[in-house]
């Protein structure tokens, strides 16, 4: 072989053999759900690519946080990238979980402003309103609504409500139209079955019911501080109007949910909704595409809408989730790497494409993004409307205490709302003095 | 561990052994052999101990071990013994307890009773009452939800079919005042078949000879049973009740996986309590003083019953 030949062959062997030692096995951990499939499949390529090996941690989201935060707490190496949920950015960043990752986006042109600004705040960025940065924004995901189009779609009930309500029976633009349409498949018999009116969230143990009671709260005038004041509690989180807000989620709970919902979450109003069981169910957006799919309640018969308005603002719960490089990481350079294929816009597109809730503008404000899936206009509308809970570092003590007092009132009847809204101030008040913050 | 243990384990050591051990004295080879004992009960029991003591003195966190820690005094145990909502999750745990022992020591002595005379099959039925104490409480606590499920459960569509009710009208773990008697009824179902064999066992070591001396003597059946099979059997039923006591104050796995500790917070139990404080709020500062308290309640009482039991079999 020719020298002239040689020599950059031999470069190259050294070059590939080089880029086979610097290949990384790096571990995702996640939720254990849909999308985390769909991520799977992505990563296929970046494999192709990168040459690194990819493993997934995924944990049930009973457990998910359990798990990932102990294992954040402890220093733990399995994690070399972790999706968690946008509540923990605060915790993250402040204990030290997760890599800073301004000078990274900077020097590799990722620029925030390329994402849904919900979705920058909310995944991303700490502390909330600062160019901070300690995720990307990795799935969007927002608090909506099923309902059974095709229920909807029958002239007798059309007829029955019209008669009855003096409107016609379709997706509600307020929170009052939704509790009449509720109330009015409760306890109906629709071939044969007993269905009754909504699916929504109760659940005790984990944040359940504060993720489903926020959507009639926010849009009743609560909110978690003034922009003036981020910590003023009283008289905002339990504000008269708050407590409407409560009374009103009470009210739907008891007049148009299936008996014993009691603790129910994303999983129980799926079954409920898919089994043909409720008119109208509360979730978050990544189940439209199961929904979508399956034979029961798929192909058309069913539609979305977005938290319907209520009398003093229009919003919806942010779910959802960035992805960050954890600190303990041996492998920090490749999880970079990572996040810099992820970012790509037709990384991102492809992410759609398998069932992914992208979070990149290119990718949503393409012009046939809207019409892409039944479910895609719905997903824009309701992602523009998006709160999300403290993203403190106490999240976990903020977020336990809302769920003790909104599930003691709402589920199990005891006082009223505005006693469990004052409760709720008094131990927000602790924690915040707790951690110097009041 | 006392100077008069190691005494007598050094005067219990056989000569034999100390020959072999040239130069080491029968007090220092018992040290030998005892220390492992000691390191592990101080690592392991001792040592945790005296850590969550001091640890209930400060606002720690687990999941902040970078945050400063502060010596607060008894702040923890005062918001304890003040907060309306442990004293709740305590009176649910008292209400448990007592409900589930009365029940079970009632219909597992009752069982232990029936199964006690000769009957054909009596075999195959204890083996057939035991089955459920052999099940995981997390599946027995699974499965029974769907027992309990109004639409579908076969719990309510059996009590409809007695009573008349709608099954659907009503939800043994959504409702505040039947979700505590849904736990006592899959307990008492699940442990009775324990508290049925100490009882039985207690029951076969009554000897025949002690009723043929009682039916020389013409006593009732009646007499019989108050006079010989209770007192005879009531020192195996307080232990009983003891073993029972100890799980079900600890009980955790049956009651997250049937109602996660509600509805509201009707059947929060302290264990379950505690851990939400401990490892999901991460005050691990507060939930070290509770543990603390708890410690205490449960070493008392256990004392003060261990004391009586052992009057009971000195009799």
């Amino acid at each position: 072989m020719n020298i002239r030949y040689t020599v950059p062959a031999a470069a190259t062997a050294l070059l590939a053999i080089a880029g086979t030692a610097q290949a990384d096995d790096l571990t995702l951990c996640w939720a254990a759900w849909d999308p985390a499939n769909a991520l799977v499949e992505l990563s296929k390529d970046f494999e192709a690519k990168s040459g690194n090996n990819m493993s997934f941690e995924f944990v049930p989201w009973p457990n998910f946080a359990d798990r990932m935060l102990n294992e954040l707490n402890s220093g733990g190496k399995l994690c070399d990238l972790m999706i968690g949920d946008s509540q923990w950015i605060g915790l993250g960043a402040e204990a030290g979980h997760y890599v800073k990752l301004n000078d990274f986006f900077e020097a590799n042109g990722i620029s925030m402003d390329d994402f849904i600004p919900a979705t920058v705040t909310g995944y991303s960025e700490w502390p909330k309103g600062t160019p901070n940065y300690w995720a990307l924004p990795a799935f969007g995901d927002v608090v909506g609504w099923t309902y059974r189009k095709d229920w909807f779609e029958r002239p007798e009930l059309q007829a029955e409500f019209k008669e009855k309500y003096g409107r016609e029976l379709k997706a509600p633009d307020t929170l009052d139209e939704l509790k009449d349409i509720a109330e009015f498949f409760q306890g109906r018999d629709i071939d044969g079955t007993t269905v009754y009116g909504a699916a929504i969230y109760t659940e005790r143990g984990s944040e359940g019911i504060t993720m489903g009671v926020t959507n009639a709260l926010y849009n009743y005038g609560f909110s978690y501080g003034t922009p003036e004041e981020p910590y003023k509690l009283e008289g905002v989180v339990n504000s008269p109007e708050a407590a409407k807000g409560l009374e009103y989620y009470k009210a739907l709970y008891d007049c148009c949910t299936p008996p014993g919902s009691s603790d129910w979450y994303m999983s129980e109003d799926i079954d409920a909704y898919k089994s043909g069981q409720v008119a109208l169910q509360m979730n978050f957006a990544f189940i439209w595409p199961g929904v979508e799919a399956d034979p029961n309640v798929g192909g058309g018969k069913s539609g979305y809408f977005p938290n319907p308005a209520g009398p003093d603002g229009h919003f919806a719960q942010l779910g959802g989730q960035g992805i960050s490089v954890v600190s303990y990481s041996d492998s920090q350079d490749a999880a970079l790497e990572y996040i810099k294929w992820f970012a790509q816009p037709e990384v991102q597109a492809k992410w759609w494409e398998l069932g992914g809730y992208s979070a990149l503008k290119a990718v949503v404000e393409d012009p046939g993004f809207a019409t892409s899936q039944p479910y895609a206009q719905t997903f824009l509308d309701s992602m523009a409307i998006v709160k999300d809970f403290w993203a403190e570092p106490a999240y976990a003590s903020l977020l336990l205490s809302m769920q003790d007092h909104v599930h003691k009132y709402v589920v199990a009847g005891e006082g009223t709302a505005q006693e469990a809204l004052d409760g709720l101030v008094a131990d927000w008040t602790e924690i915040f003095q707790d951690e110097g913050k009041m | 561990m006392s100077q008069s243990v190691i005494t007598r384990a050094a005067e219990a050591t056989p000569p034999g052994l100390a020959r072999r051990f040239r130069g080491l004295s029968d007090r220092t080879i018992a040290w030998i052999f005892v220390a492992p004992t000691i390191f592990l009960l101080l690592a392991v029991n001792i040592f945790p101990l005296i850590w969550t003591i001091r640890l209930s003195f400060t606002n720690f966190r687990a999941n902040r071990p970078n945050a400063g820690v502060e010596w607060i005094g008894l702040r923890n145990y005062d918001r304890i013994l003040t907060d309306s909502d442990i004293w709740q999750t305590m009176q649910a745990t008292a209400h448990f307890l007592c409900w589930t022992i009365v029940l079970q020591v009632l219909i597992g002595f009752s069982l232990a009773w029936l199964i006690n005379r000769k009957f054909k099959g009596n075999d195959l039925w204890t083996t057939i009452i035991v089955l459920p104490m052999m099940l995981s409480p997390a599946v027995v606590g699974n499965f029974w939800t769907f027992l309990y499920q109004p639409q579908i459960g076969l719990f309510n569509y059996v009590v409809g079919f007695f009573t008349g009710a709608d099954p659907t009208s009503f939800s043994m773990i959504g409702s505040v005042s039947l979700a505590p008697w849904a736990i006592i009824i899959v307990d008492t179902w699940m442990w009775t078949p324990f508290v049925m064999l100490i009882c039985l066992a207690g029951l076969r070591s009554i000897p025949d000879s002690i009723y043929e001396a009682a039916e020389c003597d013409r006593a009732s059946k009646w007499r019989q049973f108050w006079t010989i099979t209770v007192p005879m059997v009531l020192p195996f039923l307080m232990l009983a009740v003891l073993f029972r006591g100890i799980e079900n104050f600890k009980m955790f796995d049956l009651v997250v996986q049937l109602t996660g500790g509600g509805p509201g917070s009707t059947t929060e139990l302290t264990s379950i309590n505690l851990k939400r404080e401990a490892f999901e709020k991460w005050r691990t500062g507060y939930a070290s003083a509770y543990a603390i308290i708890l410690f205490v309640t449960v070493f008392g009482l256990a004392s003060i019953y261990v004391k009586a039991l052992n009057k009971v079999k000195e009799r």
